[in-house]
Order: structure tokens, then C-alpha cells, then sequence
């Protein structure tokens, strides 16, 4: 079975796994009516791993990190992110989702707002941060993402690609200790999926941990130390992207990578 | 060679007006102009014949002639003794009024019930839905004469309100209760509220034509806007110290000080006390009557109208995608927060067109106002007036174009309003 391949020169200096625990998972159940969408979920995530979740649609992955910021609300078992544990508490909340960053599909900025506007909402509003304050870091992280100049534009003037390094640097901008990823390229185009990727990837060279969703394969093989294989509401394998594509365990997820990476 | 997109070579024929596009719209413009212009040459020549053969003119004095006939509502001093003029001037006062109030209150309450319609709890959510369901799908008529109904028909005569000595004696209670600690009476002839008044009054000033203006009412309204613009300077400032520091300083007590601080003292100083309505041998005295006919009417307007602008809102609400609820909330957003800074602002240009449409509705909607015998323009001028003096012609006319003046002011006004939150796409 072919690997994919990735161009990029990574440059790998920066990305440890320690040992402090970011995310820890436990036992957790989710349910839509009668419908069992997660089951028995249980997943460590170090500070500093990059993780790749892959599976056929359906299979949760989305619902998952959905949980990891309380977007979804899980049943049973425990999350714990940075040492806070999710539960209804509505201060705990807030916390965990000021310290976890997320970038979806659809990019979801605030079309009524400039680009810088959109970067310096939640500073100002959620970390209490004085303007000018929070469009100097709005600024670096623009420049960061290489679209400096398009911070008095409106999201509606930019491209796809352009949008969703707008939508990753909205997230750097809260500082956040942990980034999301919900398949952040299946809405782009081939071209703009790699200045993405480019992005996502120095990110992860900067140490950040980060979860992925993602069908596009090229981000597991540049960057991520460990990838998920996902299917109906259970983790079904996971292992390192050398060991998962050359060596996959289950008949699953055999199936699974034949048909992706066959043609 | 010749291309097939050459302009043909020949010259112009006749057919050509019909099978030809670039001619086609223009002789489709100049056809349907023709019938138009034949239509209202018809119409007009039609007019000018019937007005002929009955021996009348067509002008505009009888407007300055004795109307002859009393009005219940008036907002501006009335006799019979005044034109037909000032009595068509009551007439859209009138109008006005209960279409401007009707607009304010449907829009709070239709804004209201829009979002609880959204609302996660089962009951309040159903709740609002047979509200809207009721309320749209009966004929405003029926709601206008049930309302007038309801009030006449169930509500006490005033004597009831009495307590006589032999009540009192005999330990008997009256009848019927006034609401809100003895301030309020509903009677069957109207609503008996207190009226404010003045202990060291300020005087009345004639803006001639018999305009009598309060100068309390002036001094009032010259105080609140003061502090309200006061308030506006104080919120910017806060709004640069957030902007400077990051902390947004303590504002609801400032606030509340700035606006209600100076009003409270020029009350004081005038004087101002309320006059209670008080039960005599058969009516009500002091305090100011509201009519039950402006009652019914207001109230019918705004339950039926709130009940289209409630679904506008819920519409407006739910065409912002799921996607920017969950962003905002993915930063650390609050729900009142994502509401009002990002929901909102993009759900007020979905909302704003529609809007527009109900104002205009509900104003027009309000010459239904002849159901319950509220004197507003139709009523007047083009009631009473036009019975009396025959001119059918120019009150109806007169009538028509008064109401398509009100109502481009309302759209133009909104448009204006619109504008001012467009989405900058490009």
C-alpha cells in the first residue's frame, strides 16, 4: 500500500510530547434520542501531540471534538481538559473554551465584521483585552498566516483559503493552549488546501497540540505523532502514521485505507 | 467571411420591431405606455362626464367651510365650530397615533414572541406558536370588533365602583375594583387612568392656530434629551476607557444617575404629582380617559400585527447559520454576548425589509378604525366630511394620497435605517 506524500520540509525541532496530560477522555458516552453516536470513548492526549482523527463519515469523529469544547454535550463518562472537567457548569465552560482554539469546515467568520474586527472580538470581549492591545496581536497573527493586508476587508472579499487562515489566526488570538481542527480543508480547493496546510503545519512545528479531523491524509503524514481511526461511535485503532498506513491492524481499517489511499 | 454575430447587412424592416431583441422591449415599452396613457385619458374624460351631468365642480373650499360635527378624540383643541381642515388634521392625528404606537408595541411584542418561539423550553416554545397561528389566521375585522366587544360589553358600568354609606354600613364591598393600588378603572364607557399634573405649572404657550403646547411638557423633554445625550458622552468614554485598559468601568449606576437624576429634580420642582381618577355619584373624575374605541383598536393592531412580525424575527434568527452561534461560543462568547454582537446584527438586515411591509400593513390596517367608531382620517374626512359636504371626488382622493404620503415616509425612513446595516459582500 502507497503512502502519501508530503512535500513540505518539516522542521521537527519544537515538537515534544510531554508528559502533562492536555486531554483525557474517559469512558465517555454520547446519545441523539435513540441513536448511540460515541461509545466508551477513552483518549490521553499529551501536551504537544498532534493528532490526526480519521474514519468514514458518520463514524463521530466530528462529534468527538465537539465534545472536547462542550459544543456537544456527552451523557456519561468524563473529559478533562487542561484539569478542568466538563460537566453543566457553565464557569467551566468558559474556561475550556477560552483555552481551546477551533477551526471548522465552514470557517464560520462573522461576515458582518472587518477581518481585524473578527481576530479581536473575543480578546476584547471574553479576555478583557484594551483594543489597541488586541489589534497588535491581531496584526501578528495576520502576518503569521501571510494576509496582513487584508485586515480592513470584510470575510465576503476573500478567498476560501484565505478565509480559513483568517479563522485559524481568530483562534491563535485567544492564545489558546489546544487547537481543534474539524476537517478545516474539505471546503477548499486543491490549491488552497495546501496554504492551509502550510499554516496547520507551522503550527504544529511551534509545539501546539492539536486534534484533527480530517479526510485529507497530507497533514497525518507531515506532522501528526499519532493517528485515530474512527468507526460507528468507536475508536477502532490508533498508532503512529508510519506503523497506521504501512501496517494497519483492524479489517476495518483496512478496508478503510484501501479505499482512500487505492487510487 | 461572414460572421454569424455580424450585424445584419440589410436595413431595417418593419418586422424586425416584433422579431428583432434589441427592438422587441422597446416596442413592448412604447405599446404598454400607449394603453396606459388611453387607460387614464378614459378615466379622467369618464370623471370629467359623471361630474358634468350632475352639475359639479371639482375644487377643494369645501375644506375651509364649518365641519359642524364633534369629535371624542381630540388631540388638538376641536369644536364643531372649527373647518372641515382641522377636523381631517384630527382625523390623521388620530391615524398616527395608533399606528405609531401599534408599530412600537407589535414590534416589541412580535419580537418577543419570535424568540420564544425559538425557545428550548417545549411548552413556551407551543405556547407561541398557537399564538401566531391564532392570531394571523383570523381577519383583523373580527379581532378589531372582538376587542371592542370584550371592552363595552364585560367591563363594569362605573357606579359599580361605588361605596355608598350604606355599603359601608352594612359592610358590603363594591362591585367592581379598580387595578394597580385604586389607580386604574376599566369601565364599559373607557379606561380611567391618572393624569399627571403640576403644582407650580409653567403655563401653556399658543403656537398660533390654536396650538396650545405645556411648557412642564417643553421643560421635559428639554431635560431628557439633555441627559440623554449626557448618557450617550458618558457610554463613549466608557467605551474608550475599555477600549484603553481592557476593563469596561462600572456603568448601570453612572447610568441610571445621569438619566434619571436631573428629570426627578425638575419634577420636584414643579410640582409633579398624579390625579387619581375618583368615583363619583355616576362617572369617574379627574385623571384622563382613554377611549375604549382607540383601546380595542390599539390592542387589536398590535396582537394581530405582532404575531407576522414575530414569525419575521424567527425567520430573521434562524437564517444565520448554526456555524456562528458555535464560533462565537468556541471563543468563549457568552449566549447574550453571541446574540448581541454577533446573531443580531446579521439577523437585523433579514429582519429590517419584512419589517417595513408590517409598519405599512398595520397603518394602513388601522382604517379599519370605523369597526369600533374611532375617528381617525377615514373616519373623518373620509366619513363624516365627505357625507356632509357630497365632495366624494376630492376626499377620496385627498384621502389616498395622504396615506401614500405616510406611508413613503415609513419605507423611506426604513430603507434609510437598512441601509445603514447592509452586509458589505464586495
Amino acid at each position: 500500500m502507497s503512502e502519501p506524500s508530503y512535500d513540505h520540509q518539516v522542521d521537527r525541532s519544537h515538537m515534544q510530547v510531554s508528559d502533562e496530560i492536555a486531554i483525557q477522555i474517559s469512558q465517555m458516552n454520547k446519545w441523539y434520542g435513540q441513536f448511540h453516536v460515541l461509545r466508551d470513548i477513552n483518549l490521553t492526549v499529551h501536551r504537544g501531540e498532534r493528532i490526526v482523527i480519521a474514519g468514514p463519515s458518520g463514524s463521530g469523529k466530528s462529534t468527538m471534538i465537539r465534545c472536547i469544547n462542550r459544543l456537544e454535550e456527552h451523557q456519561s463518562g468524563k473529559i478533562i481538559v487542561d484539569g478542568i472537567e466538563l460537566t453543566s457548569d457553565l464557569k467551566n465552560i468558559d474556561k475550556v473554551r477560552s483555552e481551546v482554539g477551533m477551526v471548522f469546515q465552514h470557517f464560520n467568520l462573522f461576515p458582518h465584521l472587518t477581518i481585524l474586527e473578527n481576530l479581536t472580538l473575543a480578546p476584547i470581549w471574553v479576555r478583557k483585552v484594551p483594543k489597541r492591545e488586541a489589534e497588535e496581536t491581531a496584526m501578528y497573527y495576520l502576518e503569521k498566516v501571510k494576509i496582513p493586508e487584508q485586515a480592513q476587508k470584510y470575510p465576503g472579499q476573500l478567498s476560501g483559503g484565505q478565509q480559513q487562515r483568517v479563522a485559524i489566526a481568530r483562534s491563535l488570538c485567544m492564545k489558546p493552549k489546544i487547537m481543534l481542527f474539524d476537517e478545516p480543508t474539505s471546503a477548499l480547493d486543491p490549491e488552497m488546501i495546501k496554504e492551509v496546510l502550510d499554516t496547520m503545519i507551522q503550527l504544529a512545528e511551534e509545539g501546539m497540540t492539536m486534534l484533527c479531523v480530517a479526510h485529507e491524509m497530507g497533514f497525518a503524514q507531515a506532522v501528526a505523532n499519532r493517528v485515530i481511526f474512527m468507526a460507528d461511535g468507536q475508536i477502532v485503532e490508533q498508532n503512529n502514521p508510519h506503523d497506521f498506513f504501512r501496517n494497519p491492524q483492524s479489517e476495518r481499517t483496512k478496508q478503510f485505507l484501501s479505499q482512500i489511499l487505492g487510487h | 467571411m461572414a460572421l454569424a454575430s455580424d450585424p445584419p447587412k440589410a436595413g431595417f424592416r418593419l418586422s424586425m420591431l416584433i422579431y428583432d431583441t434589441r427592438f422587441r422591449s422597446i416596442t413592448i415599452q412604447i405599446v404598454v405606455l400607449l394603453l396606459f396613457l388611453a387607460g387614464l385619458v378614459w378615466l379622467l374624460n369618464n370623471a370629467y362626464v359623471n361630474l358634468e351631468a350632475k352639475g359639479k365642480d371639482f375644487n377643494f373650499s369645501f375644506l375651509w367651510t364649518r365641519a359642524g360635527y364633534d369629535l371624542a378624540q381630540t388631540l388638538i383643541p376641536y369644536s364643531n365650530d372649527d373647518t372641515h381642515f382641522r377636523a381631517l388634521i384630527e382625523g390623521l392625528l388620530n391615524t398616527l397615533l395608533v399606528s405609531v404606537l401599534g408599530c412600537i408595541l407589535a414590534t416589541i411584542l412580535g419580537t418577543i414572541i419570535g424568540v420564544l418561539r425559538l425557545s428550548q423550553n417545549w411548552l413556551v416554545a407551543r405556547i407561541m406558536t398557537v399564538y401566531v397561528e391564532t392570531f394571523r389566521n383570523i381577519p383583523l375585522l373580527l379581532w378589531i370588533l372582538l376587542m371592542g366587544t370584550i371592552l363595552a360589553e364585560t367591563r363594569p358600568v362605573p357606579k359599580d365602583f361605588r361605596l355608598t354609606e350604606a355599603m359601608k354600613a352594612a359592610g358590603e364591598e363594591p362591585k367592581a375594583s379598580m387595578w394597580f393600588f385604586d389607580s386604574v378603572a376599566v369601565t364599559n364607557r373607557g379606561t380611567n387612568l391618572p393624569a399627571p399634573a403640576f403644582d407650580h405649572s409653567l403655563g401653556v404657550v399658543d403656537l398660533g392656530w390654536n396650538l396650545p403646547v405645556s411648557l412642564n411638557a417643553l421643560a421635559i423633554l428639554a431635560v431628557m434629551s439633555a441627559s440623554f445625550w449626557g448618557w450617550r458622552r458618558f457610554m463613549a468614554r466608557a467605551k474608550a476607557v475599555q477600549e484603553a485598559t481592557g476593563t469596561r468601568p462600572t456603568t448601570w449606576w453612572p447610568s441610571l444617575l445621569i438619566l434619571f437624576a436631573p428629570i426627578s429634580a425638575l419634577l420636584y420642582g414643579l410640582g409633579f404629582h398624579l390625579d387619581y381618577p375618583q368615583i363619583t355619584k355616576f362617572d369617574f373624575t379627574g385623571g384622563f380617559q382613554m377611549l375604549h374605541s382607540f383601546t380595542a383598536l390599539l390592542i387589536a393592531l398590535t396582537l394581530y400585527t405582532a404575531a407576522f412580525i414575530a414569525e419575521i424575527v424567527r425567520a430573521g434568527i434562524q437564517a444565520i447559520s448554526r456555524g456562528q452561534t458555535e464560533a462565537a461560543y468556541a471563543l468563549g462568547l457568552r449566549p447574550g454576548r453571541t446574540m448581541s454582537l454577533v446573531i443580531l446584527p446579521q439577523a437585523l438586515r433579514v429582519i429590517v425589509p419584512p419589517l417595513i411591509s408590517q409598519f405599512l400593513n398595520l397603518t394602513k390596517n388601522s382604517s379599519l378604525a370605523i369597526a369600533v367608531s374611532y375617528m381617525d382620517l377615514r373616519g373623518t374626512l373620509g366619513g363624516i366630511t365627505l357625507n356632509q359636504t357630497g365632495r366624494e371626488l376630492e376626499c377620496m382622493l385627498l384621502m389616498m394620497l395622504i396615506y401614500l404620503t405616510i406611508s413613503l415616509t415609513i419605507s423611506s425612513l426604513m430603507n434609510l435605517y437598512n441601509k445603514s446595516i447592509k452586509l458589505k459582500e464586495r
